[in-house]
C-alpha cells in the first residue's frame, strides 16, 4: 500500500517540518539542478516528455542509416546480424518475431532506444537530429509515416502505431 | 534386523512409510533423527549400497605434509572447475551474452556469487566505484547525487531474495522436451543475500512529487539500459543494493550498485544503477514494450509481466545426474514466489499420479528460494519426477496443460538457447528410466 510515504513526500512539498524530517536521515546526497543532469537525461517518453529540440526526415535519414545502421541491421533495415527493423510479418504465435511495426506500441520508444544505445559499438554519439532522421526513415520505410514527414518533438508522438491497442497490464493492481 | 525401531542411543526414531505411488517416503524421514525405514519397503533401503566391505583406511598424501598457504581470496578445490555456467556468447560477439546458473551441482539456497546467473546486453562496464554516481530527479523536490561513498554511510538492510530473467524456462514454451539439464532450462535464476539502501530512504530524501507514480531506473551499461518501475515497489522493498552475499556485487551482477526489486522480473534490476527519473508516466522503453512484452495465443500481449509467479523444479536428481543403483535418494529442489512464502512443495514419482509433501528447509523466507527435499526409494523401474508448489498467499504452480491453454506453445522446436516467450512458472518432469538415465519430458 501507498500510505506512508507520499503522506511525507507530500508534506515535504507543502513545506510543513521540512528541516526536522530532513535531519532524520544522513542526508548526504549533493543537491543538483534538472539541466545539470545534463546528458544523462534521455528519457524520451510517449506523451513527449523528454524529446529534445531538433527535427529529421525520412530522406535526411537513409544516408545516416546506411552508414550507422546497415552494418548490423541490414540495407534498408532488412535484418543482417541484428534484427529486421522493416518489415510487418504477421503474428502467428507465442514466439513470432517482434518487430516495430507489427508490435511496438509508441514511436518514442524507437527514439529513446536508437538516441540511448545505438549504434551498438558507439552509442550516444548520434546528434539528436540524427536521431530524428534514422526514427522518420526506419518510420516511413515501415509506411508508419509518409515519405516527407518530418519527425520532431511536437510529430513523433503522435505517429499511430499499428499494435498499440494489443497490450494487456499482466498486474495493474501493482501500479 | 527389523527397522520398525532403529536404537540410536536411546532415541527411536519413527518408521517411515510410503507415502505417495513410486517409492516416495515420509518427508519425516529427514527432519534429523536417524532414517528407521518401514520394513515393507524393503528392497535396498537402509542397507549398504554395494553389500561389499570398504577397503581398509590408509593415510593419503595430502595427509602427510603440510598443505598450501591461504590465500587473500579464497578460491574453491581445483577438483570443483567443472562447476561454472554456461555462456551464451563465450567469445564476446557483438550481442547479449548469457551466463546461466548450474543449479544441479550445487545445494542449499544462495547462489554462489562467482555462479549467479547474469545477463549483459552489451557486455560488463569497468566502473570506478570512486567515480560512479547515482541521481536521483525528476518529479522531486530536490534532484540530489548520490556517491558509493556517501550511499555506504545510510542504514542498511539485508534481504535473501532471488533474481530471475522473464526468460528463465523460455525452452518450456517447446511444443516437444528439450532436451537439456536443469541449467540449460532453468539456469536465469538465482538467489543471494543482498544488502543495501532502502530506495524508499533515498526518495523521503529528495522529496517525491505527489502525482508521481512511477521512477524510470537507468545504468551506467553502454545501453543506459532503463526500465519504468512502479513507486509501489519503492515503497514496499526495493533496495539500491551495495553488497551480494556479503562482498561488493559482482561485475556481471551490476557493480559497484544495482537496482534490487526483490521477486519482480529480472531485467527490472537494473544493474551499474546510474540514475532514477520520478516520473507521472511509465517510459515504455525497448525492454518493457518491445522485449519483456510477451505474445499470448491470441495475438495480444502482456505489457509489466513484474511478479516471477510460483514456480517450482528439481534439481536433484535431474538431467546429467543419473542415478547409479536403486535405493535411497532425496529429491532436491527450489521453489519460489513473488507472492511471500513458500507454503507447500508437493513431489510426485509417478508424474503426478500420486504425491508426497516435501520438507522446506528452515527457515522459509519471502520472495527467496526455497529449499525442498524429499527421501525417496527408487525401486529400479521407470519414474517420472515432478514437484509443485503453493505460496501464501495461496497461488499454486499451474499444470502445464492449464499453462500451456492459456499461455501457449511453439509450433516447432526452438533453439535450447532461444527466447520463444517469457514468465514460464509451470511444472518440469524429468523421467528417470530402469537405467538411471534422466530426462526431460512432458507429462
Amino acid at each position: 500500500m501507498f500510505t506512508r510515504k507520499p503522506l511525507l513526500a507530500g508534506a515535504l512539498l507543502a513545506g510543513f517540518a521540512t528541516a526536522a524530517l530532513a535531519q532524520q536521515g544522513p542526508n548526504l546526497g549533493q543537491p543538483i539542478t534538472e539541466a545539470d543532469v545534463g546528458e544523462w537525461n534521455i528519457n524520451a517518453m510517449p506523451d513527449g516528455t523528454g524529446l529534445p529540440p531538433g527535427s529529421g526526415t525520412p530522406a535526411q535519414g537513409a544516408p545516416i542509416y546506411a552508414q550507422k545502421c546497415a552494418l548490423c541491421h541490414g540495407e534498408g533495415g532488412k535484418g543482417g546480424r541484428s534484427a529486421a527493423l522493416v518489415g510487418k510479418p504477421p503474428i502467428t504465435g507465442i514466439d513470432s518475431p517482434k518487430t516495430i511495426a507489427n508490435f511496438w506500441g509508441y514511436a518514442t520508444t524507437l527514439f529513446d532506444f536508437t538516441r540511448r544505445s545505438m549504434p551498438w559499438v558507439t552509442p550516444r554519439t548520434l546528434t539528436n537530429d540524427e536521431v530524428y532522421a534514422i526514427t522518420a526513415y526506419i518510420l516511413a520505410e515501415n509506411k508508419l509515416i509518409g515519405p516527407n514527414d518530418e519527425m520532431n518533438a511536437q510529430t513523433l508522438p503522435k505517429v499511430k502505431m499499428p499494435n498499440a491497442d494489443n497490450f494487456i497490464i499482466r498486474f495493474p493492481d501493482k501500479i | 534386523m527389523s527397522n520398525r525401531k532403529h536404537d540410536r542411543g536411546g532415541r527411536t526414531s519413527p518408521p517411515v512409510e510410503q507415502v505417495a505411488g513410486n517409492g516416495l517416503l515420509d518427508r519425516r524421514a529427514l527432519l534429523g533423527r536417524g532414517i528407521a525405514f518401514a520394513g515393507a519397503i524393503g528392497t535396498g533401503v537402509g542397507a549398504s549400497l554395494t553389500g561389499a566391505a570398504a577397503e581398509p583406511l590408509k593415510d593419503d598424501p595430502w595427509s602427510q605434509a603440510a598443505g598450501a598457504n591461504s590465500k587473500p581470496y579464497e578460491t574453491r578445490s581445483r577438483f570443483e572447475e567443472k562447476v561454472g555456467r554456461i555462456l551464451s556468447n563465450p567469445n564476446g560477439e557483438p550481442r547479449t551474452s548469457h551466463a546461466r546458473t548450474p543449479h544441479h551441482l550445487i545445494n542449499g539456497v544462495v547462489t554462489p556469487n562467482g555462479l549467479h546467473f547474469t545477463i549483459n546486453h552489451s557486455g560488463i562496464p569497468d566502473i570506478d566505484p570512486d567515480k560512479h554516481r547515482l541521481v536521483i530527479h525528476g518529479l522531486v523536490r530536490q534532484p540530489k547525487v548520490f556517491t558509493l561513498e556517501a550511499l555506504s554511510r545510510y542504514p542498511m538492510v539485508t534481504q535473501t531474495t532471488y533474481v530471475e530473467c522473464g526468460g528463465n524456462s523460455a525452452p518450456m514454451f517447446s511444443n516437444e522436451p528439450l532436451q537439456g539439464t536443469v541449467q540449460q532450462l532453468h539456469g536465469l535464476v538465482s538467489c543471494a543475500e543482498w544488502t543495501g539502501v532502502r530506495l524508499s530512504t533515498l526518495l523521503d530524501e529528495v522529496g517525491v512529487d505527489p502525482k508521481a507514480k512511477w521512477f524510470v531506473a537507468e545504468g551506467a551499461d553502454s545501453l543506459a539500459l532503463s526500465r519504468s518501475v512502479p513507486l509501489t515497489k519503492a515503497w514496499d522493498d526495493a533496495l539500491v543494493a551495495l553488497y551480494q552475499n556479503g562482498e561488493r556485487i559482482m561485475p556481471g551482477n551490476g557493480y559497484p550498485m544495482r537496482l534490487v526489486l526483490p521477486a519482480w522480473q529480472g531485467n527490472m534490476n537494473v544493474k551499474f544503477l546510474r540514475r532514477i527519473q520520478v516520473s507521472e508516466n511509465p517510459a515504455m522503453s525497448y525492454y518493457e514494450t518491445r522485449t519483456y512484452s510477451q505474445l499470448l495465443p491470441n495475438g495480444k500481449a502482456y505489457r509489466f509481466h513484474f511478479l516471477t509467479e510460483v514456480k517450482s523444479f528439481i534439481t536433484q536428481p535431474s538431467p546429467g545426474l543419473n542415478l547409479k543403483g536403486q535405493g535411497f535418494y532425496e529429491i532436491s529442489g527450489i521453489a519460489y514466489s513473488a507472492n511471500g512464502r513458500i507454503s507447500k512443495v508437493m513431489v510426485s514419482a509417478d508424474g503426478g499420479k500420486s504425491w508426497a509433501q516435501a520438507a522446506l528447509q528452515a527457515p522459509v523466507m519471502p520472495k527467496s528460494f526455497t529449499r525442498f527435499r524429499a527421501p525417496w526409494n527408487w525401486n529400479g523401474g521407470p519414474a517420472i519426477l515432478q514437484s509443485r508448489a503453493w505460496d501464501e498467499a495461496g497461488n499454486v504452480q499451474p499444470l502445464r496443460a492449464d499453462f500451456v491453454a492459456a499461455r501457449g506453445q511453439t509450433q516447432k522446436p526452438p533453439n535450447m538457447g532461444g527466447f520463444p516467450n517469457q514468465h514460464y512458472n509451470s511444472i518440469t518432469s524429468w523421467a528417470v528410466d530402469p537405467s538411471g538415465q534422466v530426462k526431460h519430458v512432458y507429462a
